[in-house]
C-alpha cells in the first residue's frame, strides 16, 4: 500500500543556501506526522515543498504512489493537500464565511454567488467541529487565534482536503487555546485524513502524533514511530540534548565563567 | 448585508449575538463616514447658498460628480485590492486622443476611434497591472512612471501628429451624432437637464457593487488587497485579479475620454495631469481602505458626489474658487480620520 504522500530524499537550497537536505517523510491515512525542529531546521522549507509552494531541487515527492511536480498550491489542493498556515490562513477584514469559501466560492446561475449556502454550510460545519460561533458575518479577524485556526482547519476539511498541513498551528495560542487546536487534529485523524503537523513544541506534538520526525539545520536528526520515542526524548531531542545541558550548567554558574570576559 | 432582520433561534449558549446591534451593523459599513458627510455637506451649501438648491444647480453638481464618480468606480475597485493607479488621470486624455487622432487622421468612422482607443486603454491598463505584478514594484512606482509617460506621449504624438497642442475636431465625421447620443447627451427630466453620464455612473456603480458583493471576482477582490498572501495559498488568482484590476480602471478611464471627446470634439493633450489625485480622494472619503480589503463602489460614488458638491458649492456660495483645493485637502483630513474612528470602534466592540 501506498501513503498518502511520501518524499524520499528531498533537498531544496535557496541560493548558496542548503536549506533542505536528504529528508524522507511518508503519511497514512488516519496517522499524524510530527515534524519538529527550531528557527532555522527547514520546517518552512518542507511545508511550502508539500503544499506547492516550491519544488524540491533533489528527491522525489510522490501523491499515493504517483510522482508529482506541483506549480501551485492550487494543484496540490487539487490533489488533497491543504496546508493551513499559521498566519497565512485567513484575511482578516472579510466574513468569517467569506474566508471560508474563499478560493472556491459556489455559485448559482450567472456566476452568481450562493450567500444563503456559504453562509449555512459554514455555520454547520464550524459546528461540526464543536466550534460556537457568534456570527458567521463578522470580520475573521475578530475571532481568536484558535478559532482562526479552526475555521481554516474545518475550511480545509470540508473541501475534502486528504492530508493537513498544520503549520505551528499552535504556536501562538495560549494553553487551552491549544488545546482545542490539538483536539481537531485528533478529530480530523479520526475522520481518516493524513496529518503532517510543524511544531517546534514537543509537548504538544507528543499527544497527537504517531510519527515523529526531528529535523535541525535542514537534515533529519531522528525519524520514530511513537512507541520508539518518549515525550522526555523528544523534549531532549528538539532542545539539542547536550547544548541544553551546556546552557543549564552555563546558567546555574553565572558568573564564574564568564567573568574573565566581562573587563 | 441581508439577513439581519431574522433572529435566528440559536442555542442558548449564543447571547453573544446580541451585541452586534444593527447600528452596529450600519456603522460597519465602510460608507457610512461618508455618507453623514455627504448630508452635512448638502445641508450647509443649501443653507448658505440660495443658487444651490436650485434643481439645474444640483444637476449641474450631479455632473460634475459623475465624470469623477465613474474614474472613483475603477480606482475604488483597485484600491480594494490593495493598489493604486496614478496614471489613471492622463489615462483618460489618452484615451480620448487615440480615438480622435485614429478617426480623424486615418478619416475613419469616429466608431472605429472608439473601438482602437478601448482596445489601447485596455492594453494600457493591463500593461501596468503586468508591470506591477512582474516587477513586484508597488503600484504607486510603476503608475507614477506610466503616469510621465503617458503625459509625454499625449503631448508628443499629439504635436507629432497634428503640429498642435490639441487634436483636430471630429465633429463632422461619420458617426458623430451617434456617438455623442450615448457618451455626452443630455435627458431632459421635468424641465432640468441631467447628463447622460449621471446614469452612466449609477450604472457603473451599480456593476461595480454587484461585482464587488456577489460574484467570485469580488471575494477575490476583496482578498487580495486584504491578505494577497493568504489569498494565493488559498488557490486565488492574485496576479489575474491585480491586472484586470487595473484594467477596470482603464476601462472607466476610457469611457470618461469618449466622454469628454464628445462632448467637446477636440482634446486638449496636456489635460488630466492631477486628477488621478481627486480620484484616489473619492474613493478614500468614500471609505476604501488606503492599505487595501475594504471599502466599496457606492462608498466612491458618495465620495464623488462629495467631490461635485464642493466643486460647484464653492461657486454657488460665491466664494473665491481658488480655495477650492484648500477645502478639498481639508474635508480629505476630516473623512479619513472619522472613517477610522468608526472601523475602530466597530472592531472592538467586535
Amino acid at each position: 500500500m501506498s501513503a498518502l504522500i511520501g518524499l524520499a530524499g528531498v533537498g531544496k537550497h535557496y541560493g548558496n543556501v542548503i536549506a533542505l537536505r536528504d529528508v524522507s517523510l511518508a503519511v497514512d491515512a488516519g496517522q499524524v506526522v510530527c515534524v519538529l525542529g527550531d528557527n532555522g531546521a527547514g520546517k518552512s522549507t518542507l511545508i511550502k515543498i508539500i503544499s506547492g509552494l516550491h519544488r524540491p531541487d533533489a528527491g522525489t515527492y510522490e501523491v499515493a504512489g504517483e510522482p508529482v511536480a506541483f506549480g501551485s498550491p492550487r494543484e496540490a489542493l487539487d490533489r488533497g493537500i491543504a496546508t493551513v498556515y499559521q498566519d497565512l490562513a485567513v484575511v482578516p477584514l472579510m466574513p468569517v464565511w467569506r474566508n471560508f469559501f474563499l478560493g472556491a466560492e459556489l455559485r448559482r446561475s450567472f456566476g452568481r454567488l450562493d450567500i444563503a449556502a456559504m453562509r449555512r454550510t459554514t455555520r454547520d460545519e464550524l459546528a461540526g467541529m464543536g466550534i460556537d460561533l457568534r456570527d458567521v458575518d463578522q470580520p475573521i479577524g475578530t475571532l481568536s487565534g484558535g478559532e482562526r485556526q479552526c475555521v481554516a482547519i474545518a475550511r480545509a476539511v470540508h473541501f475534502g482536503a486528504r492530508v493537513l498541513v498544520l503549520d505551528e498551528p499552535t504556536a501562538a495560542l495560549g494553553v487551552k487555546q491549544a488545546g482545542v487546536v490539538l483536539r481537531y487534529v485528533a478529530r480530523a485523524r479520526a475522520r481518516g485524513l493524513g496529518v503532517v503537523f510543524i511544531t517546534h513544541n514537543p509537548h504538544h506534538a507528543y499527544p497527537v502524533g504517531d510519527r515523529f520526525l526531528v529535523l535541525k539545520r535542514g537534515r533529519v536528526l531522528a525519524d520514530r514511530a511513537k512507541d520508539a520515542i518518549t515525550r522526555d526524548e523528544l523534549t531532549a531531542l528538539m532542545a539539542g540534548g547536550a547544548e541544553l545541558d551546556e546552557l543549564a550548567a552555563e546558567l546555574s554558574g553565572t558568573g564564574t565563567g564568564t567573568g574573565a570576559d566581562a573587563g | 448585508m441581508a439577513g439581519t432582520a431574522t433572529a435566528p433561534a440559536r442555542p442558548p449558549g449564543d447571547e453573544r449575538l446580541g451585541r452586534r446591534s444593527p447600528l452596529r451593523r450600519l456603522l460597519g459599513r465602510p460608507e457610512l463616514g461618508a455618507l453623514i458627510g455627504a448630508i452635512v455637506l448638502f445641508a450647509f451649501f443649501s443653507a448658505v447658498a440660495d443658487a444651490f438648491r436650485q434643481a439645474g444647480s444640483f444637476s449641474t453638481v450631479l455632473y460634475a460628480s459623475s465624470t469623477f464618480g465613474i474614474m472613483a468606480v475603477g480606482v475604488s475597485l483597485l484600491m480594494i485590492g490593495g493598489e493604486f493607479d496614478l496614471s489613471a488621470g492622463v489615462m483618460v486624455t489618452t484615451s480620448a486622443l487615440v480615438a480622435a487622432l485614429v478617426s480623424y487622421q486615418l478619416t475613419l468612422n469616429v466608431w472605429a476611434g472608439v473601438a482602437v482607443s478601448l482596445a489601447v486603454t485596455l492594453a494600457l491598463g493591463f500593461l501596468n497591472g503586468l508591470l506591477y505584478v512582474r516587477t513586484g514594484l508597488p503600484s504607486f512606482i510603476v503608475t507614477l512612471a506610466t503616469f510621465f509617460m503617458l503625459a509625454g506621449a499625449n503631448l508628443g504624438v499629439t504635436k507629432a501628429v497634428t503640429g498642435n497642442v490639441a487634436s483636430d475636431s471630429v465633429r463632422d465625421m461619420d458617426g458623430f451624432a451617434s456617438a455623442r447620443s450615448l457618451f455626452a447627451s443630455s435627458v431632459d427630466i421635468g424641465g432640468v437637464n441631467v447628463s447622460v453620464t449621471v446614469f452612466w455612473w449609477l450604472a457603473f456603480v451599480a456593476v461595480a457593487t454587484w461585482l464587488l458583493l456577489r460574484t467570485r471576482p469580488g471575494n477575490w477582490i476583496f482578498a487580495v488587497g486584504g491578505a494577497a498572501d493568504a489569498a494565493r495559498a488559498v488557490g486565488v488568482p492574485v496576479a489575474r485579479t491585480k491586472i484586470a484590476l487595473f484594467m477596470g480602471v482603464a476601462l472607466c478611464a476610457w469611457f470618461l475620454g469618449m466622454h469628454l471627446l464628445f462632448s467637446y470634439a477636440t482634446v486638449q493633450s496636456g489635460e488630466g495631469v492631477g486628477n488621478e489625485f481627486y480620484y484616489i480622494i473619492c474613493a478614500v472619503i468614500g471609505g476604501c481602505l488606503l492599505t487595501g480589503g475594504y471599502g466599496s463602489a457606492v462608498g466612491g460614488a458618495i465620495g464623488a458626489f462629495i467631490f461635485g458638491m464642493t466643486n460647484k458649492g464653492i461657486v454657488y456660495a460665491e466664494w473665491n474658487p481658488d480655495w477650492f483645493r484648500f477645502f478639498l485637502g481639508a474635508m480629505l483630513l476630516v473623512a479619513t480620520a472619522l472613517n477610522l474612528v468608526v472601523r475602530r470602534r466597530v472592531e472592538r466592540s467586535g
